[in-house]
């Protein structure tokens, strides 16, 4: 039996890597003993893929992508996700998996993306792995954009509609660029179809050529550790990081026991509270969308809502602090460069983005800042120039501001949820500044910042 | 640097051995791009509005023989909200007093027919019907009536009637002119309209002579 085994699979590896594949990225893929709770959620997230995937294959066999109203007076989108809930054997559990899937992805992808900045897992030589990471990153917030107008409730429709008309803020081509995306002048059947083509196919084709890219270059250069310290400066006499387990089984049966866990969490939600309070379905996209009439309160779902908030807190009154901490930023820069023609450089885009801050209208920066603030993150490689890449031994200095930064964020995604109010929005703006502070002066922080010696190997108890 | 190399060097830059063919590929490349791109055209296009799309912009008729003075009707033209909204005296007296709060009172950048005029913002003679697209300048979302004066519905002391836009806050007043320093950058607009007789109105169509 054995020995049949193996002379099938030495057929198939004659005619295809599967040993070979086994081996890179399973058997002998070697990752650091030393990972602790934060490097569950990649092996999350992909899980989280997978149910998306899975979920969203079924979804597509009862939901149908129609504006237009049915018998009784309902957009067939609408009604065909409400057949999905009601009608359809096992349709409801499906929905919710997929519904609370997503936000679920953005809750282990945040987390994922923290722990990144923790170990400092963007620095040399990870930096393509982090800018895969970001391309993914941006993939599922159009993901989670395109899907959301689906049900084709009152959220859909005006969320849809706002976000749309966002890109009319962009100077002369910007109204043309709306009207292209929605392939129509109002959202409608049109922009609902191929929304839904972006959501099934498109997308998910990127976002799954992305998360490969990801793996691979991670597998080419090695996994980063709670220490920030290169495994494979030690190997032993067979070439193996001393501090390298493989893969499998040890992090596979590391894995799965974390699966269990968060597939327990996961149904929990799905079966006694959905909805996530309003958060994870909001209640307004319960009713059909009305292009008549907006609800009284509308924000985005939980996971777009700091964002959300940068863009409202670019108002007129706030560029001149946006101009302030530019122009700090660019000084800076021209001290410390040493390069002539770099300095002169530095000051000129300084100069350039201050007058525009004032020539171009608020409602173009507050759409530039809300998809900066995103973008930022890709720049994280570059900006980071601390002798160290853990935060275990980086300084004081770096672990107040970063820590500032997680309270901004925070205090921001709720903002986002609350109706705009005159406190909440200076409140925004000071978070929105702090923000952007984190990311401008952190060339300068991470250097002047008190470091500890980093160990020769892993520490590992 | 080895003496090897340098010959090398020399040898590709002075010519090579198949100059002619890597012109051709280079030609070929070109073409193919050229044949490429095209190809990307009818996909773009599609993107843009179909036929049935731009052709869906009928004007439509609004009876206001039952609207009574302070309400409000809104009609569905290009997929777009339309408010008429029948204003009483006060609420037209309120139009003349609040200039100062407003950041375009003489709705100068607003878009608007040239036989809209005044305050009212309305044709001459009927500044009772004030007719306009209920889509907020800023991004879209369709305000909210407000017409209750002073804060029983949550607007402040000040407020004199108006809207309030539900997503961004933008404040308008009875005239649909934006309040200074908010979201919106300009006044609600005013779509192209002719009364057919006292009590009918078409939207979506000026012409004379109908």
């Amino acid at each position: 039996m054995n020995k049949l085994a193996q002379q099938f699979m030495g057929w198939v590896d004659d005619r295809f890597p599967a040993t070979k594949m086994y081996k890179e990225h399973l058997s002998e893929y070697y990752a650091p003993k030393n990972f602790n709770f934060w490097y569950f959620f990649g092996s999350f997230a992909l899980l989280v893929l997978v149910i998306q995937i899975v979920t969203g294959i079924f979804l597509v066999m009862h939901y149908k992508p129609d504006a237009s109203l049915n018998a009784s007076g309902i957009p067939v989108a609408f009604a065909s996700v409400e057949y999905i809930m009601r009608d359809v054997p096992g349709g409801w559990i499906i929905r919710y998996m997929h519904s609370t899937g997503a936000s679920a992805f953005f809750i282990v992808v945040y987390l994922h993306m923290f722990r990144g900045m923790l170990y400092g897992s963007y620095r040399k030589p990870r930096e393509l792995i982090w800018l895969f990471g970001v391309g993914i990153f941006l993939c599922l917030m159009a993901e989670a954009f395109f899907g959301y107008l689906l049900p084709w409730g009152q959220m859909s429709g005006w969320g849809a509609q706002v976000i749309v008309n966002l890109f009319e803020a962009i100077p002369v081509i910007g109204k043309d660029l709306s009207t292209l995306i929605r392939g129509d002048f109002v959202v409608g059947d049109a922009t609902l179809n191929r929304f839904f083509s972006f959501h099934v196919i498109a997308i998910p084709l990127v976002l799954i050529g992305l998360v490969a890219a990801h793996i691979i270059a991670l597998h080419e250069v090695g996994s980063n550790n709670p220490d920030g310290v290169e495994i494979k400066k030690h190997k032993d006499a067979n070439g193996i990081p001393l501090d390298g387990v493989p893969f499998h089984p040890y992090y596979t049966v590391k894995d799965i026991f974390g699966a269990a866990i968060f597939l327990f969490i996961f149904s929990a939600i799905i079966f006694f509270m959905p909805e996530g309070g309003g958060y994870f379905l909001e209640y307004n996209n319960f009713v059909p969308y009305d292009q008549l009439k907006t609800p009284p309160h509308i924000a985005p779902v939980w996971y777009f809502t700091p964002y959300y908030s940068i863009l409202r807190a670019t108002t007129s009154d706030f560029m001149p602090w946006l101009a302030g901490l530019v122009a700090v930023i660019g000084a800076l820069s021209f001290i410390s460069l040493r390069n002539v023609v770099l300095r002169i450089v530095a000051a000129a885009i300084t100069l350039v983005i201050v007058i525009l801050f004032f020539a171009l209208d608020a409602k173009v920066w507050g759409v530039v800042m809300m998809g900066g603030s995103v973008m930022l993150f890709a720049l994280l490689p570059w900006l980071d120039q601390s002798p160290v890449k853990s935060i275990r031994y980086k300084g004081p200095l770096f672990k107040s501001i970063l820590a500032v930064w997680v309270v901004c964020f925070l205090i921001l995604g709720y903002l986002g949820v609350l109706p705009p109010s005159p406190v909440g929005k200076i409140v925004s703006q000071i978070c929105s500044l702090l923000y952007l502070a984190f990311f401008g002066f952190m060339p300068w922080y991470t250097r002047m910042d008190k470091t500890q010696p980093v160990p020769e190997r892993v520490t590992f108890e | 640097m080895s003496n090897d190399k340098n010959t090398e060097a020399e040898a590709k830059t002075a010519g090579c051995g198949d100059c002619s063919r890597r012109s051709l590929i280079a030609a070929t490349a070109v073409v193919g791009g050229v044949a490429g791109i095209s190809a990307a055209v009818p996909f773009a296009m599609s993107f843009a509005p179909s036929e049935r799309a731009k052709a869906a912009g009928a004007p439509v008729e609004a009876d206001i023989s039952s609207l009574k003075p302070g309400d409000m009707t809104t009609v569905e033209w290009q997929g777009k909200p339309v408010w008429i909204v029948r204003r009483t005296p006060a609420m037209l007296a309120s139009l003349k007093a609040d200039a100062e709060l407003l950041a375009d009172p003489e709705s100068k950048r607003a878009e608007q027919p040239d036989y809209i005029k005044g305050e009212a913002r309305t044709m001459a003679g009927k500044d009772e019907y004030f007719v306009c697209i209920g889509i907020c300048t800023h991004l879209g979302c369709s305000p909210t009536p407000k017409f209750v004066v002073g804060a029983t519905e949550g607007m402040g002391d000040k407020w004199q009637g108006g809207f309030l836009c539900p997503c961004h806050g933008s404040q308008f007043d009875l005239a649909g002119r934006v309040l200074k320093s908010m979201p919106a950058p300009d006044n609600l607009k005013i779509p192209p309209y002719k009364y057919l007789s006292d009590t009918r109105i078409l939207i979506g169509d000026d012409s004379k002579g109908a």
